[in-house]
């Protein structure tokens, strides 16, 4: 699409008194949203490693069916889009539009790339019937439970799916916004604030990785 | 709007129906908030009336046992999820958070209305689970009854997650605008100490809020897809559920009872005319409550088969709770000390906070004390103990800060006479329900059990009486706003005197922006000249 629109100096809210103060309390925002989640998906991770205490002979069966060469692809897929995330945010802080917009466009790349071999994971699972619970209908499996490693697997690496949804769905829009506002040192909030969301995608990930592919 | 609408009073502002549902003002959605929380404060006060009627005669009467389990799960839910957490936060941290710091609004507007809506669809969802059968699993929903399919449960605990969003939502915003959006002077320690309690209630409401959140989902994962974690039969653990539960629960009290002490502190200064005595004691002790009581969870599991080392922590950690509750007790008694007293209606009900406080507090440590708690587990106590806190203090002090700031919000006075014939007849009501309660409970007769004994008939219908007297005395409190919207005085822009910001700065009502210069802030919150009194 050819650029018809100039992006403009961005305007402070009525509500603020200057720019900085804006920034920093979009800033301070988005770190106590950030501390949120973390709660959250800590509570979940206390969960999944109390499951792993009570029913460690599952989690090794259940582990047994995970590539952890598909996981090892898709935490590198992640650590580069946070990288480019953050490079992203650099070059909005000099205005260099065009390389932040090629940032952007790079970690959509590689979140599509972790969705994909998700996408695949998932329908491997799914066809050898490695479900959670009623659904569970797993051969060559000794432990009873072996059901509540998959509960488990499909509802955190869910939970972190949807955040990659959303995080993705923040860079889009950050395309958006880099086609009408002109980033500048002191306006880059979009940006640097998807990148803050991204990293705490890559964070949970890193705790989620070990947990479900490689502790033993 | 006209060239001039930012120093047109916020009522005037814009008009019309839409223009109220797209406000980003914080003053109109604080207001919105009020109308939405007390309609819901008289639907669970329904509800309880209804179980109440039945349990004045121990045998079955018009109220079958399974609709009697219905009408206290709605009860708990309604008045847990949709009044108590979001009230105070909501209508008067709403209103006051910005004037009280000389700020034009919160720092997020769009985020804020975002919050209001999120509560009333959490409200829908809630009321639309009665179309889908009857919830019943108690507002705790302990595994693994609430994992039975019940549909009505489910909505209800996706009502739950939705309402937790709106409340973590509300508390990012407090904070931010705590931090980011002070006037000029205005330091920390001059801040109203309505605004110190905000920011702890915020940091509860940040951080433990999400852990709710997960144990709904997880809940609802367990009843869709089986997964094993909360539910024995799968091999999953209930006991994990009522650790997550607790670990939000607790600090959830304190969601909701720590805004309360900011309004009390509000109240007690202005009309003793003084100086709060010992300022940052209580601006600390919201702060200290905020982080003991994110590790006492575990007294609500003394009897849950925890281990007896961990019972032994919790219940240490659990006497720690009661200094910084004392230490605020005692700086309000002694700001009264020596005060100019000024027994108006708001006055009344910070009075009957520090009174029933004072038991609600108490009766919390013999809970947590753990020999007496095997014995006191699950009887009318605990349902005593709670309603001393969540009903005796919040809600009391909820209806006395909007006494308080009525004449702020609406620009009209109310009628005195009737307003302090209305409190003391809550007082009485109030106290003549709960304390019969906590007699009964202490002679072991459990809760939520639709028969009982004939020797606790006296009990549940004094009981069943204090609550006619309560609902008199708050309806009376109610109408007599709400009359005073059309015949009230005009109001002035000081009417108590007071030296915080939204009375000494802001117009009475409001401009839309709130002041029409930015204050610059050069005192503390309660400098009163200094004349004899
Ligand atoms: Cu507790």
């Amino acid at each position: 699409m050819a650029e018809v629109t100039v992006p403009k100096e961005h305007e402070v809210a009525h509500h603020f008194d200057d720019l900085e103060q804006e920034f920093e309390s979009h800033r301070l925002g988005m770190w106590l949203f950030i501390a949120s989640e973390i709660m959250m998906f800590g509570a979940l991770l206390v969960g999944g490693l109390l499951l792993l205490y009570k029913f460690p002979a599952a989690f090794a069966e259940g582990r047994a069916h995970l590539d952890w060469r598909l996981g090892t692809l898709n935490t590198f897929f992640l650590l580069t889009s946070g990288l480019t995330m953050a490079l992203a945010a650099w070059h909005a802080q000099r205005s260099e539009q065009d390389k932040v917009r090629r940032n952007l466009l790079l970690s959509l790349a590689f979140a599509t790339g972790f969705l994909i071999v998700k996408y695949f994971e998932y329908s491997a699972k799914f066809h050898h019937g490695l479900l959670p619970g009623n659904a569970f209908s797993g051969h060559g499996f000794t432990d009873p439970n072996a059901h509540v490693f998959f509960g488990f697997y499909f509802v955190a690496t869910g939970l972190h799916v949807l955040h990659v949804l959303i995080g993705m769905g923040l860079m889009v829009w950050c395309l958006f916004v880099s086609r009408k506002v002109k980033f500048t040192r002191a306006y880059y909030t979009p940006v640097e604030q998807s990148g803050l969301y991204w990293a705490l995608i890559d964070l949970v990930w890193i705790f989620l990785f070990p947990l479900l592919y490689l502790v033993a | 709007m006209s060239a001039h609408a930012e120093n047109i009073n916020y009522f005037k502002a814009s008009k019309g129906f839409m223009s109220w549902l797209v406000t980003v003002d914080h003053k109109r959605i604080g207001l919105m908030y009020l109308a939405s929380i007390l309609l819901f404060f008289i639907t669970g006060g329904v509800y309880a009336g209804l179980f109440r009627l039945e349990l004045w005669g121990p045998l079955p009467g018009f109220i079958s046992p399974d609709t009697y389990n219905h009408l206290f799960t709605m009860h708990g839910v309604i008045m847990v999820f949709l009044v108590v957490v979001p009230g105070i936060p909501g209508a008067l941290g709403n209103f006051l958070l910005p004037l009280q710091l000389g700020a034009k609004d919160l720092a997020f507007p769009k985020l804020n209305i975002t919050s209001l809506y999120l509560y009333w669809i959490g409200a829908v969802i809630a009321l639309f689970s009665l179309t889908q059968g009857r919830a019943d699993s108690g507002w705790t929903f302990y595994a693994p009854y609430s994992l039975s399919q019940n549909p009505a449960v489910l909505w209800m605990l996706v009502a739950a997650f939705i309402l937790g969003f709106s409340s973590i939502l509300t508390g990012l915003n407090f904070i931010v605008t705590i931090h980011k959006m002070r006037a000029p002077g205005m330091t920390w320690f001059r801040m109203p100490l309505f605004v110190w309690a905000l920011y702890a209630t915020g940091i509860m409401q940040v951080f433990a809020t999400p852990v709710l959140g997960i144990t709904l989902l997880l809940l609802l994962m367990e009843n869709f897809f089986r997964i094993g974690i909360f539910d024995p039969a799968l091999g999953g653990d209930p006991l994990l559920m009522q650790h997550f539960f607790w670990f939000y629960s607790h600090p959830a009290v304190y969601i909701i009872v720590v805004p309360a002490f900011g309004v009390v502190s509000e109240l007690i200064a202005t009309f003793s005319r003084k100086d709060i005595f010992g300022y940052k004691f209580i601006a600390f002790s919201s702060v200290a409550i905020t982080i003991i009581g994110f590790l006492v969870w575990g007294h609500h599991m003394f009897v849950s088969g925890q281990s007896e080392v961990a019972d032994t922590i919790f219940s240490f950690l659990t006497f720690f709770t009661a200094v910084p509750s004392a230490i605020k007790v005692f700086n309000w008694t002694t700001t009264l000390y020596q005060g100019s007293i000024k027994l108006t209606t708001p006055m009344l009900y910070a009075l009957q906070f520090l009174f029933n406080f004072t038991i609600g507090g108490l009766t919390g440590i013999v809970l947590g004390i753990l020999s007496v708690d095997i014995h006191l587990h699950d009887t009318y106590f605990v349902v005593s103990h709670f309603h001393y806190v969540a009903m005796g203090s919040t809600m009391i002090a909820f209806i006395g800060g909007i006494y308080y700031w009525w004449p702020k919000m609406t620009g009209r006075m109310f009628n005195e006479t009737w307003g302090r014939l209305a409190a003391v007849l809550v007082f009485l009501g109030f106290n003549l329900t709960f304390f019969a309660q906590l007699i009964m409970g202490s002679q072991g007769s459990p809760r939520r059990y639709y028969n009982y004994l004939t020797e606790f008939q006296i009990y549940h219908q004094i009981s069943t009486a204090g609550i006619v007297v309560l609902a008199l005395g708050l309806f009376m409190a109610l109408f007599n706003l709400l009359i005073s919207l059309k015949n009230g005085a005009i109001a002035p822009q000081n009417p108590w005197g007071a030296r915080t910001l939204e009375w000494t700065h802001a117009e009475t009502p409001p401009v839309l922006y709130n002041f029409t210069e930015t204050p610059v802030v050069t005192q503390g919150p309660y400098e009163y000249p200094t004349e004899k009194v």
